[in-house]
């Protein structure tokens, strides 16, 4: 079993980490179809059949996806898409109609099918959507195998641990898996965006795929290096092999649970100042998450959704209980919510009205907020409500001037005397603040911190107001950049004006989760940052690599900088040179699930 | 009754099989039959393989047209869903 010829492959690494293990070959053909002729009798019997077959695949996904484990529930969806597939007008109705038009056995027939759906996929393009040909094969094959009555071979029932080599995995394989006895994934198919790639991922078992022919060079039983980092997968390594990789692998994994380990410890730079970290959520069952995380507070709690899911507006009440909720979960941390943020033309009842051409500058969060004071008033008054059981605070996006702030000020005063009057608790010393997003408001800035507590910057909006870049239009797209020095030049004007009125400046952008954008922010001077709760442990543990009396000094040379360019460059340099972990870490701040 | 309107894909992936399955979903839960149509070609949006084989990137705009009696729900559903990149923006 194990010996033979050392055999080194380069793979496409979609998953990181090292594993070395024996490999267990997944033999997978194809079902053979029988073709036959019918005649009219037979139709109705050939129809049942098939409508049967589709019927059991049904009940096995539905099957399957039940047993998905709790961590993979959220991929749920790629099952979702087969069953989809499974009655989708073009494989199912077009089979029915081919077994009684053409008079052919069912299998015949949603072979033609799919050979019809087959040659529409092969004119697209875009590889992202043609290869999900190989979805409708897989469902194809499985009502197939129905059919004919062949096994399903899954990965549930592997005894040894191993690492699983394939041609290529479905994710109704993979589903099925027992991932106690799975060490990685090794494939002759498949790419970084293949749901094999994205279940690893989320399994965070190491795998390499798009290996052309590793199924013929594999036995089973061999024994394999797999690194997901680089793609290299070594059959029947020699000692040398399992000696690097062995070492390799442990440095990792050291690396790695220190960085979770120390995620609830505070991020202090070197020289000993405290950086404040804040998760930004969107829904409330986040906020059970992030205090894992190492978030210090909601920096940005977005409350659109429950608009969004609703058929008409949620109640006030219905809106209470949910910031109540995430106050307590937080509490005594801050929960910063973010008063709604959303265009107009989605609550207009009568579709025709009214068809904003460029809806970025249009009638939305604050604006939109004013001109529809009820709406504005009922979340408010929740909000006012939670706050007497947490520590919650007033977010207003998009304020342009000073009047929008004194206007949602009276609105809120206004709501307070209410609540008073009728003995309704509250915090009487709530804090409000805004988000600085608008260009007009970082000019503006002095004149706006006399009135507020605090200011978030929203880097997203501001970078695509002050670089007139609309994010969506492809043919600007390249120019979004937030290393433009004018980018830069705000983000230290709104600090610094922050300072002088000595009121909090956090930053709730992207900005605050790109490992480049980091250092340069607290050069700045910013204390505090929200982000996506996922990167809080990476970015803690970059913050403790820095020493704020070296970032100011790289400030002064960034402020001479005159292009992204040159800007993102230094910046690299001096990341390599503070932070070389980020080689090993690197993968956890840019990918992104997809 | 019958509402069309024209929607602009936002989110980065185009038309893919998570969005894809997003529409097909809507367009289950309502009674309304819903189409779809890019340049010459329309599609009906309870395919999620006809919603495939359009092959739309980000920025492709689409006109859609719902006929029933909610049909001005499922386009504003459907608007939101565009609005919000199918919950990648």
């Amino acid at each position: 079993m194990v010996g033979g010829k050392r055999i080194e492959l380069k793979g496409i690494p979609v998953s990181s980490g090292i594993i070395i293990g024996k490999a267990h070959l997944v033999d997978r053909s194809k079902v053979k179809v029988p073709l036959r002729r019918i005649d009219d009798n037979s139709v109705p019997y050939e129809t049942e059949r098939f409508k049967k077959a589709v019927e059991k695949a049904k009940e096995q996904l539905s099957e399957l996806k039940n047993r998905l484990p709790d961590r993979l529930k959220e991929h749920g969806f790629i099952l979702d898409s087969y069953m989809m597939i499974l009655n989708d007008s073009m494989l199912y109705d077009a089979t029915l109609k081919k077994i009684k038009e053409e008079k052919i056995n069912a299998e015949w027939a949603l072979k033609g099918s799919f050979e019809e759906i087959k040659s529409l996929f092969s004119q697209i393009e875009d590889s992202y959507i043609s290869e999900r040909i190989n979805d409708v094969e897989n469902v194809v094959q499985r009502i197939l195998r129905n059919l004919t009555g062949n096994r399903h071979d899954d990965l549930s029932n592997i005894k040894q641990k191993s690492i699983i080599v394939a041609r290529d995995l479905s994710p109704a394989d993979t589903a099925g898996l027992n991932a106690k006895k799975i060490m990685g994934f090794v494939t002759d198919g498949g790419g970084i965006t293949s749901h094999t790639a994205i279940l690893a991922r989320a399994l965070e078992l190491p795998a390499v795929m798009g290996l052309c022919s590793v199924t013929k060079q594999v036995e089973d039983g061999s024994v394999v290096v797999v690194d997901g980092d680089t793609g290299k997968v070594i059959i029947n390594p020699d000692d040398e092999d399992i000696i690097y990789y062995r070492e390799k692998k442990s440095q990792r994994e050291q690396l790695r649970s220190s960085v979770l380990k120390e995620a609830h410890l505070p991020a202090v730079t070197l020289d000993g100042y405290r950086i404040s970290i804040m998760a930004n959520t969107e829904f409330l069952n986040e906020v059970y998450m992030v205090k894992e995380q190492g978030a210090e507070g909601i920096g940005l709690y977005r409350t659109e959704f429950l608009y969004l899911s609703h058929n008409g507006f949620p109640t006030e009440e219905e809106l209470f209980e949910d910031y109540k909720r995430a106050a307590q979960a937080m509490s005594p941390d801050p929960v910063i919510i973010r008063t709604l943020d959303i265009g107009g033309d989605k609550f207009k009842d009568k579709l025709t009205i009214s068809n904003e051409t460029n809806p970025a500058l249009g009638l939305r969060a604050i604006r939109f907020c004013l001109k529809n004071p009820a709406i504005f008033r009922d979340q408010l008054k929740a909000i006012l409500r939670a706050s007497a059981y947490g520590n919650v605070q007033i977010m207003l996006p998009m304020i342009s001037g000073l009047n929008e702030l004194l206007d949602a000020k009276a609105i809120i005063k206004k709501i307070k005397d209410e609540l008073k009057e009728k003995g309704i608790p509250y915090n009487p010393d709530i804090k409000v603040g805004i988000i600085i997003e608008v260009p007009s408001a970082v000019m503006i800035a002095d004149i706006l911190a006399r009135h507020v507590d605090f200011f978030s910057i929203g880097t997203n909006d501001l970078i695509q107001y002050t670089l007139a870049i609309d994010r969506i239009n492809k043919e600007v797209a390249y120019l979004y950049d937030p290393f433009h020095p004018s980018i830069i030049k705000m983000i230290k004007h709104v600090i610094d004006v922050g300072k002088r009125n000595s009121l909090s400046v956090a930053l709730c952008g992207e900005m605050a989760s790109d490992p480049l954008c980091v250092p340069m922010l607290i050069g700045l001077g910013l204390r505090q940052l929200s982000m996506n709760s996922r990167i809080i442990p990476f970015i803690k543990k970059l913050i403790r690599s820095f020493s704020i009396q070296d970032l100011k000094k790289d400030i002064e040379k960034i402020m001479e900088l005159t292009t992204p360019e040159e800007i993102r460059s230094y910046l690299l340099r001096r990341m390599e040179e503070m932070f070389p972990e980020m080689g090993i870490l690197g993968e956890y701040f840019y990918t992104r699930a997809g | 009754m019958e509402v069309k309107k024209k929607l602009r894909i936002k989110n980065e992936l185009g038309l893919h099989a998570r969005s894809a399955a997003m529409i097909v979903e809507l367009a289950k839960r309502h009674n309304a039959r819903v189409y779809f149509k890019k340049g010459e070609q329309v599609i009906e949006g309870d395919s999620i393989l006809s919603l495939l084989t359009l092959a739309c990137p980000k920025g492709t705009e689409l006109e859609v047209r719902a006929v029933g009696e909610d049909a001005e729900r499922l386009v504003r559903e459907l608007s939101h869903l565009f609005e919000k990149g199918f919950g990648e923006l």
